[in-house]
């Protein structure tokens, strides 16, 4: 029972940043924007919120507060670098998979340069205890209390939370309509009055906030609050586009992706603490490199049955037919 | 002569040419931004250093140049058939490893070692890029995701297989050892230089490449598949077979790029032939994708913008005398890719630039050329590509 406590709470800080991001990327492809450039939007709002939590530590602000705060600079930054995409895409028809690219090199180098510069080190460093050992009365609850409300990160709950709205938003509402519309057959949802161009920018814009609230989720649940150019967001990005695919653009499925993916990169992380797999005596490179040969077999068997946008990745030009 | 400027202008050749040069341009000046962001006092000093530190060392640009020219070539050789190979960096870092191991484990005749490790490295590349292909063609699978992908596996398996193989790594210096002398490319005789025979292989294989892209069935096929896949299975090429071919000549030639990285020994004494694995992905697969956009994934293109962007990345490793950071070169590479990726646009708005102005010039003083232009007429177009350039920097700062 105790390992099925740790691995509940060791998967969901792991689980909430790939969802997060996933779900960003869900609103970009459903609006028609292939958004690779997530590991970026990732890593900068990371590294934003991170340096605002730098600048608060020692404050007399409570550890959950300025967790808060940081996440909502986070969401800003994240929004501000996905303008670069939206533009390129967007406005100016670029090639979106290279553009994405481009802004994934551009942050890591910005970081390094201006953190070696001014902190003479690779990232930025905070000691915010971000870490909640018990929630009060909920952690006391039997079972449930010990698996989702002990030894975690409010980052989990708040999660659940904006994975919920974007549910609700994606289908519920006449935005999250309009916007599904548009990744399938924009010219369609032209016909009736949509402003493609601008639904487009809110789809990028969204998964650039959630893209930044998940880096920054990430920094906070997997790096303890730090930030490093070198490693980055590990490929956190990629993986998160990859949940999105395995769960087909759609948010349920995603959820569930998320929580599988974060379950496999957690057992590599901790292989030496889980006494049964640890006896299996297996190279430990083997769970490190499971995540992404995973994906790629999901994928074989997926993709060929594909429900992808049918417009992602196609710049919008009202004069084609 | 009026009537030879409008050719020139108008060909192909000359928009990729100017384009290139604008991206490079705002890619200059964003380099120049950031420095002024990060230490105003010295960024005049640094700028100077950023565009003519190479000229200091040019024995070196070639010498850096080989790899990322191959690297160029396998991501602008995929480009032709539309497919982008992402996957370059493990690629590359599979040819590097299998070039590693046949000059550390295999005993043959010293003349034909280094040789056989480069042939061993094309081997491994073929490997890995047929993976991508494979799994296009035949299951439908995105070829970015599936390079993406196999860049992290690739990448986790060289590091363990090395760490693992104790003929090969020196666990207390925490790198392998150094590759022995017979593994070595045979150098050009250059003094002070690194340059050795891999450059001029390089150069061998772009001019095959682009004599298959130009002249061969094969090459046209590609093409072909890359202007329109379905007019070309409509006119009966072999699709699949040809995703699948693509991508592992891709392949090769970024294991190649690889093998010659591993197997050239450079003038400053144990920096190079040997490896340290830490677990992070061969940058100079993704400076490829640079050097083949800017050389619009021409073969002859690439030759040349492989030895500008090495040479920027030799002047850039100079500008620490003035506070600044080499990283500032990734910087500049990151917006060339970033304006590349729409630079097709602006290149176009050139050629209406120099028409825009013989108008004017023909009717003189007159403002009556105005219509003349089309509505996103090319003077709006430059200026509004700025933004994202000083937005970029002065969001780093």
């Amino acid at each position: 029972m105790d390992t099925l406590y740790f691995l509940v709470q060791n998967t969901l800080p792991v689980a909430i940043p790939l969802l997060l991001v996933a779900l960003g990327g869900m609103f970009s492809e459903r609006s028609g924007v292939i958004n690779i450039a997530l590991e970026g939007i990732m890593l900068f709002g990371a590294y934003f919120g991170c340096l605002f939590v730098y600048s608060l530590q020692g404050s007399a602000l409570s550890a959950q507060l300025i967790l808060v705060l940081a996440m909502l600079v986070a969401a800003i930054s994240g929004f501000l670098y996905s303008l670069l995409l939206s533009f390129a895409a967007i406005n100016m028809k670029s090639d979106q998979t290279i553009t994405g690219t481009a802004l994934n090199m551009l942050i890591p180098a910005v970081i390094l340069l201006f953190s070696k510069m001014k902190f003479n080190s690779d990232g930025v460093t905070t000691n915010v205890p971000f870490y909640v050992r018990k929630i009060p009365v909920l952690g006391d609850i039997p079972v449930i209390g010990q698996l989702f409300f002990q030894n975690t990160y409010i980052t989990i709950y708040i999660g659940f939370v904006l994975f919920l709205i974007s549910t609700i938003v994606l289908y519920k509402t006449r935005f999250g309509l309009r916007l599904r519309a548009c990744g399938e057959h924009p010219h369609a949802a032209d016909s009736v009055g949509v402003n493609v161009k601008k639904m487009r920018y809110a789809g990028v814009s969204i998964s650039g906030i959630l893209g930044g609230i998940g880096g920054f989720f990430y920094a906070v649940g997997v790096m303890d609050g730090n930030t490093n150019g070198h490693t980055g967001v590990a490929g956190f990005g990629f993986l998160a586009l990859a949940v999105m695919i395995f769960g087909q653009w759609k948010p349920g499925r995603i959820f569930l992706a998320a929580l599988f993916f974060a379950f496999l990169r957690m057992l590599s992380r901790s292989i030496a603490l889980i006494p049964f797999l640890y006896n299996l005596g297996i190279d430990n490179t083997f769970y490190k490199i499971l995540p992404y040969l995973v994906t790629m077999i999901v994928l074989a068997f997926t993709s060929k049955h594909s429900r992808a946008p049918k417009a992602e990745g196609i710049p919008f030009d009202p004069g084609a037919r | 002569m009026q009537l030879d400027i409008k050719k020139i202008t108008k060909s192909n050749g000359f928009s990729a040419f100017t384009s290139a040069l604008l991206a490079i341009g705002l890619g200059l000046v964003c380099g120049f931004l950031v420095m002024l962001g990060a230490s105003p006092e010295n960024s005049l000093y640094g700028f100077q250093t950023l565009l003519f530190g190479g000229m200091t060392r040019l024995g070196d640009v070639v010498y850096y140049a080989t790899p990322i020219i191959m690297t160029g070539l396998a991501v602008g050789f995929a480009f032709k058939m539309g497919l982008f190979n992402i996957g370059a960096s493990g690629q590359y870092t599979m040819g590097m490893f299998f070039a590693m191991y046949v000059g550390f484990m295999f005993k043959p005749p010293e003349s034909i070692h280094w040789l056989l490790c480069m042939l061993a490295g094309l081997v491994g590349g073929i490997l890995w890029g047929f993976i991508p292909g494979f799994f296009k063609a035949l299951l439908n699978v995105n070829e970015v995701i599936t390079s993406i992908m196999f860049n992290y596996i690739g990448m986790y398996l060289v590091d363990m297989l090395i760490t693992k193989n104790s003929t090969m790594y020196i666990s207390i210096k925490a790198r392998t050892a150094y590759l022995p002398a017979s593994a070595q490319m045979p150098s050009l005789g250059i003094r002070n230089s690194g340059a050795n025979i891999s450059f001029i292989i390089a150069l061998l294989i772009a001019v095959i490449l682009f004599i298959v892209l130009e002249m061969t069935i094969f090459g046209y096929e590609l093409k072909a598949t890359g202007y329109n896949k379905h007019a070309s299975i409509y006119a009966g090429m072999n699709g699949k077979r040809n995703i699948i071919l693509t991508m592992m000549i891709a392949g090769g030639l970024a294991g190649l790029g690889g093998a010659f990285y591993i197997l050239s020994p450079s003038t400053i004494p144990g920096a190079s032939m040997t490896y340290e694995p830490i677990n992070v992905i061969a940058s100079n697969g993704f400076t490829g994708i640079a050097v083949a956009l800017l050389g619009s994934s021409n073969p002859l293109g690439i030759i040349f913008s492989g030895l500008f962007i090495s040479y920027i990345q030799r002047s850039g490793s100079l500008v620490e005398l003035y506070g600044y950071k080499p990283e500032i070169i990734d910087i500049v590479i990151a917006v060339i890719i970033y304006f590349s990726a729409f630079a097709r646009l602006m290149g176009m708005a050139i050629p209406r630039l120099f028409k825009g102005k013989k108008s004017r010039h023909s009717e003189s003083h007159d403002d009556a050329s105005e219509p003349d232009n089309p509505p996103e007429g090319p003077g709006e177009e430059i200026p509004a590509s700025d933004n994202p350039a000083v937005e970029a920097s002065g969001e780093g700062a």
